[in-house]
């Protein structure tokens, strides 16, 4: 498969960016330099270029719909003009992928979802939404999306789309008039900061993207700086940290499935949790500089107990950290553990989440 | 990407400077530019024998973790404390402040397998 590149390349390029493939996109990973870009981030205000990202809209008739059935989270009873973190589970409740659902209208949805598994997502609800008097349409390839996080973003934003973004809660959006058109910005993110997602059309991404870093306030941050900030903040990565071999409930995500209402996966996530967890996904920081890595192998008295799934040097914390599946009984908080990959082995200690707790999400 | 005159480089990018017997070593400019923001530097004891070519240190960026290869066999005589505290230092200044340690080598006749500058700096127009 051909290395998709997003309308903003060009500019990524003018930039210096270093750019890598991430989920079939040749995407910027860095500017100046990972460390500097996430404590901008966590300081100021960062623009992200997170056009690889799929976007579905989709017209669902009457509740509850077969939508509702393929998420875990109750849309019946969701207001309008606000997002919800969700899943998408298999047969097996594992995770086919997770996502944002956007409620648009009393019957119309836009979900957000994953690049790499974006064509698969599709699939799968096309597949479970044909007879349903639904209709899903793929909009990824015209819709664009920046994401703008830090605590200045909401400053930022104010001069560009006006002061009815004061009143964007937490997982609320709106349409508001941006360079002549009307897009959606919703009060979510990924980073742990207060932060914004844009949706623009694919046209105006580029004057977008330059308006927004003519505020001195704001620089542009690539995936590096997104996965060491998402990574503080213990949101997991799709693909790395669940897949669809593992549960929500293994994630410790199960505060994003509503076990009162029906869904694909409900039965065999009822059974699981009924036998109890096997594994669980912890959250542990090191003894040192040095970081964890995606499939180093986690020991407890000289007996493999789990595997890393994500990890790197922590900015904020100057130490380790990582996210691994661990087995429950040596998965409570305070645990020492080592991570061991061929001849390197790095003390570690289970810790609770998340690792960065000043964030500025909520203020 | 500076390239400095007078020393000697690795095809995995480790550069070395010889003084008699002395050899004093770190990695390119290319490379910690490559590797972005270092994070951790883990050097050998002193006295620890070294071979031409084999691992001799680690250096992890925050993106992933870097074997350093030895460029000479010898006997590890110093090593540079300063970037395991501060290993910013490795991309501030690779050749000066940011050395990693210095080898006191056996073979000298093992620098015919290193690059001059000028050849380096046709490996890194080939490799680009």
């Amino acid at each position: 498969m051909k290395t998709k590149k997003t309308p903003l390349f060009e500019q990524h390029n003018k930039l210096g960016a270093k750019c890598a493939p991430f989920g079939g996109w040749l995407m910027p990973i860095q500017y100046e330099g990972i460390i500097s870009e996430h404590q901008w981030t966590r300081n100021n205000c960062s623009v992200f270029d997170i056009c690889h990202m799929g976007e579905f809209l989709i017209k669902a008739d009457a509740l509850p719909s077969k939508l509702d059935k393929i998420l875990t989270q109750n849309l019946v009873n969701m207001p309008l003009k606000t997002c919800r973190y969700g899943f998408m589970l298999n047969d097996n409740a594992g995770i086919i992928d997770d996502v944002i659902i956007y409620r648009i209208e009393q019957d119309k949805w836009m979900l957000v979802v994953n690049a790499a598994t974006s064509s698969a997502d599709f699939e799968h609800l096309e597949k479970n939404l044909a007879k349903d008097n639904v209709k899903i349409e793929d909009i990824s390839n015209t819709l664009a999306k920046l994401d703008l996080q830090g605590p200045l973003s909401r400053d930022v934003l104010v001069e560009i789309a006006g002061e009815g973004i004061l009143k964007l809660d937490y997982y609320t959006f709106d349409y508001f008039k941006v360079l002549g058109e009307n897009i959606i910005i919703s009060r979510t993110g990924y980073t742990g900061e207060l932060g914004f997602e844009l949706y623009i059309s694919n046209d105006k991404v580029i004057a977008l993207w330059n308006l927004l870093l003519k505020n001195k306030t704001v620089k542009p941050a690539g995936l590096g700086a997104r996965d060491t900030l998402r990574l503080e903040v213990c949101y997991p990565l799709y693909g790395q940290d669940i897949n669809s071999t593992t549960t929500p409930l293994e994630a410790g995500l199960a505060g994003f499935v509503d076990m009162n209402k029906d869904f694909s996966g409900k039965k065999a996530l009822g059974k699981k949790q009924e036998q109890g967890l096997v594994k669980k996904l912890c959250c542990f920081e090191t003894d040192s500089r040095r970081a964890p890595r995606h499939d180093y192998e986690i020991f407890s008295n000289n007996r493999k107990v789990g595997v890393v799934t994500s990890g790197s040097y922590s900015p904020s914390l100057g130490c380790g950290i990582g996210m691994g599946y661990i087995e429950t009984q040596f998965s409570d908080i305070g645990t020492e553990i080592i991570l061991q990959h061929e001849n390197v082995k790095i003390n570690a200690k289970v810790v609770k989440r998340p690792f960065y707790k000043k964030g500025s999400l909520r203020i | 990407m500076n390239v400095p005159e007078g020393l000697f480089y690795t095809k995995e990018h480790e550069w070395v400077k010889i003084d008699g017997n002395q050899a004093k070593m770190g990695i390119s400019d290319h490379a910690q530019h490559e590797l972005g923001d270092i994070t951790f530097v883990e050097l050998p004891a002193q006295q620890t024998q070294c071979e031409q070519f084999k691992q001799i240190a680690t250096i992890e960026s925050v993106k992933a973790a870097s074997d350093i290869y030895a460029p000479l066999s010898g006997k590890v005589t110093a090593v540079n404390n300063k970037v395991v505290e501060n290993p910013e230092l490795v991309n501030q200044s690779p050749y000066e402040q940011g050395w990693l340690l210095a080898i006191e080598l056996t073979e000298e006749s093992q620098i015919e397998n290193l690059m001059d500058a000028d050849a380096y700096k046709n490996y890194l127009k080939e490799s680009l």
